[in-house]
C-alpha cells in the first residue's frame, strides 16, 4: 500500500524533527582544534622569519625596507591554514583563531601587514640575519629577504616573475656600515 | 554594488553550476555537503544544475590548470549574461601551494573574472554558505586588511643619520 508507506515515512521524519541549521542568521561555533585564520601579535613578534621559511604555500613574505624596519606581509589568498607558522613560532606570536568567515570580493581584504622595528647588534651593528644555507635554494632564490611585496612572490631566478631590475637593486643594496672604533 | 546587482537580477533563486578546474576534490565535497539537508541551501533557492547554460553562478574550485584553462573560459562564456563567479578554496583564490608552478595558471582570476572569493583549504560548509549569503546581501563582510606597526619609523632616518655623521668631524677623524 502506498498510503501506509507514506504514513510510515512521515512518522520516521517526525522522530528527528528539523535538523537544518539556521546558519547565516545564527552563529555556529567551530569544533575543537579548528584552525581558522592566523593572527599575528605584533608586540610579541621578533621578526626572525621562521614562519616565512616554513610556510608551505610561501604566503608570508619578508622584506627589509631599511636596516631597522622589516615588513612581514601575510597574504591569505593562498594560505592553506596548515598551522605550521603557529607551531614554529619561537615567541608564540602567531595564533590560529577561530575566524572562518573570510569570504570577500577583494583579495586585499585578506592581508595582514606587520612593520617591525629591528634592533641592531651592539657589536656588529647589524640586525638579526638568517642565512640561507640550503644550496639548491641559494642557486634558485635571491634570499627570502628580498621578497617582492608588489607581486606577492619570491624573487626566483627561474620564473617569469623574475625582475632584473629588482635583482640588481637587491644586489647593490648595502647595509649602512658603522665605523669601527 | 555587486550585492545590489545580485538583488536586482536574482530576486528569487541562484542556480549554480559547479566547475572543477583541477581541484583535489576537497572543496567539491564541501560544496556537496552544503546541498545536504543539514546545511540545506535550497532554502535560499540555490539549486545545482548540470549545464552552464542554465546557471547564474559558477562555483569554481581548484587553481585553474593548463589543460582546463580554455575549458573554464568556454564554460564561463556559455553562461547567460548576469553571472557571478565564486572562487572556492585557496587554490581558486590565489593558486594554493602551486601558484607559481609550470602547469597551474595560479588562481581562478587568471582565467575568468571572479566576483567573490571564499578562502579555506577546504572552506567549511558554513564558510561557503556565508559567501553565498554575502552575495545575496544577507550578511555583512567581516574580513578587512590589517596593518600593524610596532613603532612609527621615518624611512629617511638613515639618510639623516648619514648626514649627521658626515657633518660630525669626529667620524672623519676616526676614519683616518
Amino acid at each position: 500500500m502506498w498510503l501506509t508507506s507514506k504514513i510510515k515515512q512521515v512518522l520516521l521524519v517526525l522522530k528527528p524533527g528539523v535538523v537544518t541549521l539556521k546558519y547565516p542568521f545564527e552563529p555556529r561555533p567551530v569544533p575543537k582544534n579548528f584552525r581558522g585564520a592566523p593572527h599575528w601579535d605584533h608586540h610579541k613578534c621578533v621578526g626572525c622569519g621562521a614562519c616565512s621559511d616554513h610556510c608551505s604555500a610561501r604566503t608570508i613574505l619578508v622584506r627589509d625596507l631599511c636596516q631597522e624596519l622589516r615588513v612581514m606581509l601575510y597574504d591569505a589568498s593562498r594560505c592553506t591554514y596548515c598551522g605550521k607558522c603557529a607551531d614554529i613560532c619561537p615567541e608564540k606570536a602567531i595564533t590560529m583563531t577561530e575566524r572562518f568567515e573570510l569570504a570577500t570580493d577583494n583579495r586585499e581584504d585578506l592581508t595582514e601587514r606587520l612593520e617591525l622595528f629591528m634592533l641592531t647588534c651592539k657589536r656588529c651593528g647589524r640586525c638579526y640575519d638568517m642565512e640561507n644555507t640550503n644550496l639548491i635554494e641559494r642557486l634558485d632564490m635571491k634570499g627570502y629577504r628580498y621578497d617582492n611585496l608588489e607581486q606577492r612572490a619570491f624573487i626566483r631566478k627561474t620564473t617569469e616573475q623574475f625582475d632584473e631590475k629588482m635583482l640588481k637593486k637587491s644586489d647593490e643594496y648595502k647595509r649602512p656600515t658603522k665605523v669601527e672604533a | 554594488m555587486l550585492s545590489n546587482i545580485a538583488k536586482k537580477f536574482f530576486p528569487r533563486s541562484l542556480w549554480v553550476y559547479h566547475c572543477n578546474s583541477g581541484s583535489c576534490n576537497g572543496c567539491d565535497i564541501e560544496i556537496l555537503n552544503v546541498l545536504t539537508p543539514y546545511y540545506d541551501v535550497e532554502r535560499f533557492g540555490i539549486k545545482l544544475v548540470a549545464s552552464p547554460r542554465h546557471a547564474d553562478v559558477m562555483l569554481l574550485s581548484g587553481g585553474v590548470t593548463r589543460p582546463t584553462l580554455h575549458l573554464v573560459r568556454k564554460a564561463y562564456d556559455a553562461m547567460p549574461a548576469p553571472k557571478l563567479v565564486f572562487g572556492i578554496g585557496s587554490c581558486a583564490t590565489g593558486g594554493g601551494s602551486w601558484f607559481d608552478t609550470y602547469n597551474v595558471s595560479g588562481g581562478a582570476e587568471k582565467a575568468v573574472k571572479v566576483n567573490y572569493f571564499i578562502p579555506g583549504c577546504p572552506p567549511r560548509p558554513e564558510a561557503i554558505i556565508y559567501g553565498v549569503a554575502l552575495a545575496l546581501g544577507l550578511v555583512d563582510k567581516k574580513a578587512s586588511p590589517m596593518e600593524m606597526k610596532q613603532v612609527e619609523f621615518p624611512i629617511d632616518m638613515y639618510q639623516m643619520n648619514k648626514a649627521w655623521e658626515d657633518r660630525n668631524v669626529i667620524y672623519q677623524l676616526l676614519n683616518d
